[in-house]
């Protein structure tokens, strides 16, 4: 293969990996938008996902599309039970806490789906079929088309509920000044259940949609945790527009990272990023650090 | 130290004294000891980190493997003496803590805590990938015991070795708390701003006491591998640093002595969940919750406030 | 003439368009008490943040017994003789009363982590040195009978003591307290007049931001007036009552 059908072939791998990137940041964004805290059991939603997505075609025998909805409800609730029953409880407790509250979802997460799924992979025909399409020389994955037009599909949604609905609209009044939000009625324990209930529905679409390509185990959790924070931060932390471009652009930069230089340091790569960012700009690239030095986190 | 801290401290030294007695020729007790008595040293250079200064680390676990590395690696593969893995691992790893330190703790919370994460994971996929050098995920076998005068240290002699380095730390580490460092750590603990207009150089006291809990995990890593005499990453993964500050946060990040209650309790519980492999991080995730809901200063206040109840 | 031990020059704060310190321009003498009052939102607190190198100055200068504080690190300015307290109060709530003064003794000790480890003679002796001398700051507050208490198991007037003793333990010449009266009765408030001039006599400059009226006017020997971070009068107690402008900033103003 020549330098641009390889270019090509890297470029579709990172808009992929970008897509599910840009979900889990965008995940994080919104928990952090409306509680200052960063959810460290993001990258189980899609873990959980992806299982249960299997779950729900091999053994209850659902078709696709009922499949995926059941999928994304049941994820969700997993979502606002945690925050029912680990988050609201402990609203004022210390920091340390409040990480480490996250983590003990995340390991109990991870833990359930050992117990039930094992530490075996799990793959998901393809939602339209296996041929691949070629394009430029590079041989392209249908699935991908899936995983970018749903990923653009979600972001979109995502979108208009904050920019046209009153409940989106509340959401980021929240998270700029919650006592301001409060006092003017607005329910804000309420809103802190909602950003956790969507944050798992994002995280279970993109465990859904890239279960295919991926195949998915109980241990992805932690490195799609860090690498969805990675593109958060990146895209300073609150936006949610800058966690999307933020995704995609780690998705891109490891896999041309894995491409040209080395696979075995690919992980690694991204985390650089997440750390040459916190180091040096932790407000992010299209974030301003006046705002982020006002916030409490 | 302080007199209150007496006691326990007789009470470990007399546990030492007597212990040979009571656990004859037992080795698999004496493991689970050895095992208790370093994660003891990398949890006490912890909790120093965490309860009294206020940091949070969740990469402890690449410091505990440079030790362990270093140590590996120049005495299996290198032939040299342990004494210069033991002085490798301590420099090396509190010279990554320095550089890496400085940056990240200036970072507040939830950015500290993730970027000492990153941290701790970039090591792992180091270890995992200097393959000529650290043997990769097939590990690094050949390492020497440690011998003084003569005589191989395993079994009941590296016990004592190693629960004499973690008495000699703990009376370091207890003599820095009731010190001015001490109190420099939790004042920045209690407030940065006051105690930068006490005098305290905070982002100073925050890289030192983080470069010392690095030094203590590195010592560990160092023990550790003269015990196993066979290391893999594995054994320096997230799921380790996680499990060091559970040892932290469950046994009482206030005192040392929770910390080394909170070793005890996570080296211990393992090998009770051992049996039901499938069942051990639900495990773990249960546990740490629970604690977190209903225990949140540790075990060890919540037993000492159902003392004082009782008292009443 | 007095010597002068604060000198404030041409100081700017502006953030962004906000212009928080605009030009100002006084000095402080030595072992004197000098007080800062102003509407809200005069500039006052960001005046002290700029005093102890909290915040950078946007220009102007800052000399301190000669030296020049611009650029320097809060506990480097603190070394030099410059001690605080907080309108929020900074306590260590985590230590004890006795434990947050004697770390006010932290900058004026010296050992070190393996001094401090090792236990070594020295360390001890200044330990000892140092629980004394906390002490006795206790003492001279009337604090010295709560020395064991947890920080925050005071009230609020005693909290607001705790501080000042803290922040006398350095060892400063300059003391800066700001607003230290808010919250207090009338009773907490004599008391901390009594102890302000207290302090005076120990040698120690005070620089005090307030808005309690009774007790600037009580203590102050010197007031100074901002608004809009700007200078309007600067004078003794009398004049300042009777100044134009002041009144006219303080208009609708209770004191």
């Amino acid at each position: 293969m020549d330098l641009i059908s390889q270019l090509c072939q890297y470029l579709f791998a990172g808009l992929t990996l970008g897509s599910i990137y840009a979900l889990v940041a965008l995940g994080f964004s919104m928990i952090y938008g409306a509680t200052g805290i960063i959810n460290l059991a993001q990258g189980e939603f899609v873990m959980l996902g992806g299982l249960i997505m299997v779950f729900s075609s091999t053994v209850l025998h659902l078709p696709l599309f009922l499949a995926f909805i059941f999928t994304v409800i049941v994820v969700t609730l997993l979502g606002a039970l945690f925050e029912r029953l680990a988050i609201h409880p402990l609203k004022n407790a210390s920091l340390i806490t409040l990480i480490m509250i996250t983590l003990a979802g995340s390991i109990l997460f991870r833990g359930g789906a050992m117990f039930i799924w094992g530490k075996d992979p799990y793959g998901l025909p393809a939602f339209s079929g296996d041929r691949p399409w070629y394009l430029w020389g590079a041989t392209i994955q249908p699935q991908i088309f899936w995983v970018l037009g749903i990923t653009g599909g979600a972001v979109l949604g995502i979108g208009l509920f904050f920019s046209r609905t009153l409940t989106g609209k509340a959401m980021i009044a929240c998270a700029c000044n919650p006592l301001a939000a409060r006092l003017l009625g607005i329910n804000v324990w309420k809103l802190v259940l909602l950003s956790f209930a969507l944050s798992a529905a994002l995280g279970a679409i993109a465990g859904i949609i890239i279960t295919p390509i991926t195949l998915m185990e109980y241990d992805r959790g932690p490195m799609l945790a860090l690498k969805g924070f990675s593109a958060a931060v990146l895209g300073g932390l609150g936006s949610s527009m800058g966690a999307v471009v933020a995704g995609f652009l780690i998705g891109l930069i490891e896999s041309l990272g894995a491409g040209l230089i080395s696979s075995g340091y690919k992980d690694a790569l991204a985390l650089l990023v997440l750390l040459i960012v916190l180091w040096l700009k932790p407000s992010g690239i299209l974030g301003s650090a006046e705002e982020s030095a006002l916030k409490k986190f | 130290m302080a007199k209150k801290d007496f006691y326990p401290l007789l009470i470990i030294i007399a546990g030492l004294v007597l212990f040979p007695l009571l656990i004859r020729g037992n080795e698999y007790f004496i493991t689970i000891l050895v095992f208790w008595g370093i994660n003891a040293i990398i949890a006490m250079g912890l909790c120093l980190l965490m309860g009294y200064a206020g940091q949070i680390s969740l990469g402890h676990a690449a410091f505990f493997g440079l030790g362990a590395y270093s140590s590996g690696i120049l005495t299996a593969k290198y032939a040299l003496s342990p004494i210069w893995g033991i002085i490798w691992g301590i420099t090396l790893a509190g010279g990554i803590a320095y550089l890496v330190g400085k940056p990240t703790l200036r970072l507040k919370g939830h950015y500290m805590a993730v970027a000492t994460l990153g941290i701790g994971e970039i090591f792992y996929i180091i270890f995992n990938e200097l393959i000529p050098l650290t043997g990769g995920p097939s590990g690094l076998s050949g390492i020497p015991l440690l011998t003084i005068g003569g005589e191989s240290l395993e079994g009941l002699k590296f016990f004592y070795l190693v629960w004499i380095v973690l008495l000699l730390l703990l009376i370091f580490s207890l003599n820095l708390i009731n010190s001015r460092i001490g109190r420099a750590w939790r004042a920045i603990h209690g407030s940065e701003l006051g105690a930068l207009t006490l005098g305290i150089d905070v982002a100073r006291y925050k890289l030192q006491i983080f470069v010392l809990s690095a030094i203590y995990a590195a010592l560990a890593g160092s023990l550790y591998a003269h015990f196993v005499t066979f290391i893999s990453p594995s054994s320096f993964s997230l799921m380790f640093s996680i499990l060091l500050l559970m040892m932290v946060v469950i046994g009482g990040a206030e005192t040392l002595w929770g910390a080394l209650l909170g070793a005890g309790v996570l080296t211990l519980l393992p090998e009770y969940l051992r049996g039901l492999e499938d069942f051990e991080v639900l495990a773990y995730g249960a546990i740490l919750m629970v604690v977190l809901l209903f225990m949140p200063r540790g075990i060890l206040f919540a037993i000492k406030k159902m003392l004082w109840r009782s008292k009443e | 003439m007095a010597e002068i031990i604060l000198e404030v020059q041409n100081l700017r704060k502006f953030f962004g368009g906000l212009r928080a310190i605009d030009q100002l321009n006084f000095v402080v003498a030595r072992g004197k008490i000098k007080s800062i009052i102003g509407p809200n939102g005069a500039g006052k607190t960001t005046l002290f943040n700029l005093l102890t190198g909290i915040i950078p100055p946007t220009a102007g200068t800052v000399q301190f017994a000669g030296k020049i504080l611009n650029g320097l690190k809060p506990h480097a300015i603190a070394r030099l003789g410059i001690g605080r307290t907080f309108q929020n109060l900074e306590l260590f709530g985590n230590m004890t009363v006795l434990e947050n003064v004697m770390v006010g003794r932290h900058l004026r000790t010296k050992a070190g982590i393996f001094s401090a480890a090792l236990r070594l003679p020295q360390m001890r002796q200044e330990e000892k040195a140092a629980k004394r001398q906390a002490l006795a700051e206790l003492h001279f507050i009337g604090l010295a009978d709560k020395a064991n208490f947890l920080a925050t198991a005071l009230p609020l007037g005693e909290q607001r003591l705790l501080e000042i003793a803290r922040a006398l333990a350095t060892a400063p010449q300059l003391l800066l307290l700001d607003e230290p009266a808010a919250g207090l009765n009338m009773r907490e408030t004599a008391k901390l007049a009594e102890t302000i001039f207290r302090i005076r006599e120990r040698g120690i400059t005070v620089l005090l931001v307030e808005h309690d009226m009774s007790l600037v006017m009580e203590v102050s020997d010197e007031i100074l007036v901002l608004n809009y971070g700007r200078k309007v009068a600067e004078g003794p107690p009398r004049e300042i009552q009777r100044h134009p402008e002041v009144i006219a900033a303080y208009l609708g103003e209770e004191a």
